[in-house]
């Protein structure tokens, strides 16, 4: 017995000595590589094929536009869209045509996928995440999306850094740029419409509602631009795709080029002047008179 | 685009000798493999798939920013203009390319310069000239679907009508006394960019708006058997009446007619892909592995098996992954120099001399049966006026010799589609296959058809006239060739069309020796993929 407990027991620590800190391998020090192996990518198919697509299908009907000016692309690249919803990241992996896809990283928030190593393997795996801290720059989560990228694999940014609280985007935190600019590979500007309805914040069960995803053509950053700029011009770039699914192309080519595209972010007012900004939900019942 | 694809090697001539193995004939919508005589006979292969460009955006935005002989697209377009933007019809390119066409790819550019020049009035029109209207399908697929619905609901993209007597104008004569006719919109526009896509060297220039955007009285300048027995070949510019008149009729569009900025395309032949199971159709045969003779087998017995419905959608459903390898824009004739250089350099082998007979397998697909039927005309059309006529020099086969074509040639036609074909078939051939009788005797009466006329502007009818121009195609060939066998189609519906019917290739070839003398020479175009043989 009192070898057992010799073996169980960590020995004390001298009081004078300072108590060594364990290396953390959770959060943004999570090692994803093993989720970019072959057996991990096709166990990835396997959850997008079994439920992933039946699943955003059943809840979203996804109407999808763009994908022939993906069609070029050979990867890797860098696909930055707007996010709504947990849903948002099911419905790109649906729709993202499979070239791209079989290779493709999702950054997804340290805090929130990678708080113990269970959450993140079954993130890594299951959505190919890789851990990225939201509220700052940080040297180790450009060098995880870096990583990312030189192993071949494209990449899944929101620049918004979380999700919307209230349904208007939040402008575009220069990450996705950095790292384009950084590696060198082109972003995919990507609209995304309808998920809040189908998982807002907040919600823990879906809902049925229309959704659609549009997909821009590929950008590359101009020499002469900073990061902040190229975000600058990718979030221009996702407000003009908007407006492209809800006018029509040509309209929205045509607002794009006269300066008149309206940005995602919303009015700058309090918190129910946003929200009535935003007009009823898409599919809300009408208030319906009780008498007569 | 091109995914490590090995360089492509030149077209060649084989000569066939005991070890060359039985050689792959098209036929319809099947395929035969045919053993040819040893020590008499030769095989053109087509040159391989030439490399497309790697980002053809950014070729698309480069030629519209550095014009030819013009000025940067962007700086022709002006607020309140009236912008017409024409691109070529269903009948190209052959088989209808994947997805993104490059019609999309440059009607896209160019309308986010008009956007950004603040045109608004914009027309976009399927330059069809006599063909049938383009369904929705078709018109989404070639200007993609964000074109087709900012426009087309709103009567802004649409078939050109070469029938409207409000829509179409005359802007003169040449001095040929060639009348020119063009679409309203597009004559009474500041500025046409016409959008084209050349698989062969005759698409493109003059032949575009003169053409395209013509009507009736506008072709019969060119669409008629003298010109087409003029044209030696209508292939090679040169020594080609058909592109001379096409030419002078331009000068009158320079003259009269509005500003045109031209915009050309050539593709490669990747047809069938470099991978996938039609691959093994652009192989040489001795090259075909285990794996391409496994599908080669596999396909051939799935096909017998398949019910012909399934068959024919199987055939028509394909799209060939068809690559950009160059584009130019501009001033009409300095680009279309630059585009026919391009199509010389993928389709051009060099052929020494002419043979006896020759030989060509023809597929499940002409110009003008694109989710269609290749009925007898189109048969004949394909083989003697297309397949025929890709020579530059002189035809591959000699003055009197024997032209042997395997293909089904079923007795059978489009009602939708082809309705005049119908006719034809049945009333004018039954009287005469005589091209210059038939020009005389009934091309008027279908040409002027009030029924046909309906069909063909509100319906997806070809025009009345339609079934005379595939017969005057084929009359350059009808006056030089001795005789015509056709390999494996019904022996009624070859005989209608003045041809001899033969079971097999051995029997064609007992046949062609009654005409040529026995023991001929013989050359077998391996087409396709598309190619031009340049006879010396």
């Amino acid at each position: 017995m009192g070898w057992i407990r010799f073996i169980t027991t960590p020995p004390s620590t001298p009081k004078g000595v300072e108590k060594p800190v364990p290396e953390s391998t959770v959060g943004v020090q999570y090692n994803t590589k093993w989720a970019r192996s072959r057996p991990a990518k096709v166990a990835r198919e396997v959850g997008v094929w079994g439920f992933m697509k039946p699943a955003i299908q059943i809840y979203g009907s996804p109407r999808v536009i763009g994908t022939d000016r993906l069609t070029d692309l050979e990867g890797p690249v860098v696909f930055a869209a707007n996010h709504h919803s947990h849903a948002d990241t099911s419905l790109l992996l649906a729709t993202i045509p499979a070239h791209l896809r079989r290779n493709l990283s999702v950054a997804a928030g340290a805090d929130y996928f990678f708080p113990n190593k269970v959450a993140g393997a079954l993130s890594a795996l299951f959505i190919g995440a890789i851990p990225i801290e939201r509220q700052k720059l940080s040297k180790l989560s450009i060098e995880n999306a870096l990583e990312a990228i030189d192993s071949c694999n494209s990449l899944l940014i929101y620049p918004e850094g979380g999700r919307s609280p209230d349904g208007w985007s939040r402008e575009h935190r220069p990450g996705a740029a950095f790292v384009a600019k950084k590696s060198g590979v082109p972003v995919v500007p990507t609209y995304i419409d309808g998920t809040g309805s189908i998982l807002p914040k907040g919600k823990n069960w879906p809902s049925r509602s229309r959704c659609a995803v549009v997909f821009g053509s590929p950008m590359q950053s101009d020499e002469s631009e900073d990061a902040r700029a190229f975000a600058k011009r990718i979030e221009s770039r996702v407000s003009e795709l908007a407006d492209e699914f809800s006018s029509g192309w040509w309209e929205a080519r045509k607002k794009a080029h006269a300066g008149q595209t309206k940005d995602l972010n919303g009015p700058e007012a309090g918190a129910w002047r946003r929200r009535w900004a935003l007009g009823p939900k898409p599919g809300a019942k009408a208030n319906k008179p009780s008498w007569p | 685009m091109s995914k490590n694809r090995p360089n492509p090697r030149p077209g060649f001539v084989l000569e066939v000798d005991r070890q060359t193995p039985p050689i792959l004939f098209h036929h319809g919508e099947g395929f035969r493999m045919e053993k040819l005589p040893v020590g008499r006979s030769r095989v053109i292969y087509p040159p391989e798939p030439l490399h497309g460009i790697k980002d053809p955006d950014a070729a698309i935005a480069d030629a519209l920013a550095n014009p030819i002989d013009d000025d940067p697209l962007a700086e022709l377009m002006k607020p309140g203009m009236k912008l017409t933007i024409a691109f070529d019809d269903i009948s190209l390119p052959l088989p209808p390319m994947q997805r993104p066409d490059i019609r999309q790819r440059i009607i896209e550019q160019v309308l986010d310069l008009a956007a950004a020049g603040g045109v608004d009035d914009v027309h976009i029109i399927a330059a069809l000239c006599l063909h049938r209207r383009m369904t929705e399908n078709e018109l989404r697929h070639a200007v993609g679907d964000r074109v087709y619905e900012a426009f087309a609901p709103y009567g802004q993209l649409y078939n050109h009508d070469a029938e409207d007597p409000e829509g179409m104008v005359i802007l003169g004569t040449t001095k040929h006394d060639e009348i020119v006719q063009m679409s309203k919109r597009a004559a009474e526009s500041d500025l046409v960019v016409y959008v084209n896509i050349n698989l062969v060297s005759m698409d493109g220039g003059w032949k575009s708006t003169a053409t395209g955007l013509s009507g009736y009285q506008g072709v019969r300048a060119h669409h008629n058997v003298k010109t087409m027995r003029h044209s030696k070949s209508f292939m090679d510019q040169d020594a080609s009446e058909l592109h001379r008149s096409n030419w002078r009729q331009g000068e009158v569009i320079k003259k009269s007619g509005p500003r045109i900025f031209q915009i050309e395309t050539t593709v490669n032949t990747n047809a069938f892909g470099s991978d996938g199971p039609m691959s093994t159709l652009q192989k040489r045969e001795w090259e075909w592995t285990a794996r391409d003779r496994a599908t080669f087998a596999g396909m051939q017995a799935g096909l017998k098996l398949m019910p012909s419905g399934a068959k024919h959608k199987a055939f028509h459903n394909w799209k060939a992954p068809y690559e950009m390898t160059s584009v130019q824009a501009g001033e009409v004739e300095a680009v279309h120099k630059k585009t026919t250089e391009m199509v010389y350099k993928q389709h051009m082998v060099p052929v020494e001399g002419q043979t006896d007979i020759v030989t060509m397998g023809l597929p499940y697909l002409s110009p003008y049966n694109v989710n269609s039927i290749m009925n007898p005309i189109l048969v004949t059309v394909q083989g003697l006026g297309y397949f025929f006529n890709l020579y530059r020099g002189k035809p591959v086969v000699r003055e009197g010799g024997v032209l042997i074509m395997s293909h089904p040639t079923p007795w059978e036609f489009h009602p939708v589609h082809h309705p005049s074909y119908i006719d034809f078939f049945e009333q004018v051939l039954a009287d005469t296959t005589d091209p210059i009788e038939i020009e005389k005797k009934y091309e008027k009466q279908y040409a002027e058809d009030e029924w046909y006329r309906h069909l063909y502007r509100t319906s997806y009818a070809y025009h009345g006239v339609h079934p005379f121009y595939m017969w005057y195609w084929a009359s350059h060939a009808m006056e030089y060739l001795g005789g015509v066998i056709v390999v494996g189609g019904d022996p009624k519906a070859v005989r209608r069309l003045g041809f001899k019917p033969a079971t097999t290739l051995n029997d064609a070839l007992e046949m062609a020796s009654d005409v040529v003398g026995p023991a001929p020479t013989l050359t077998h175009i391996h087409n396709p993929p598309i190619f031009m043989a340049d006879v010396q």
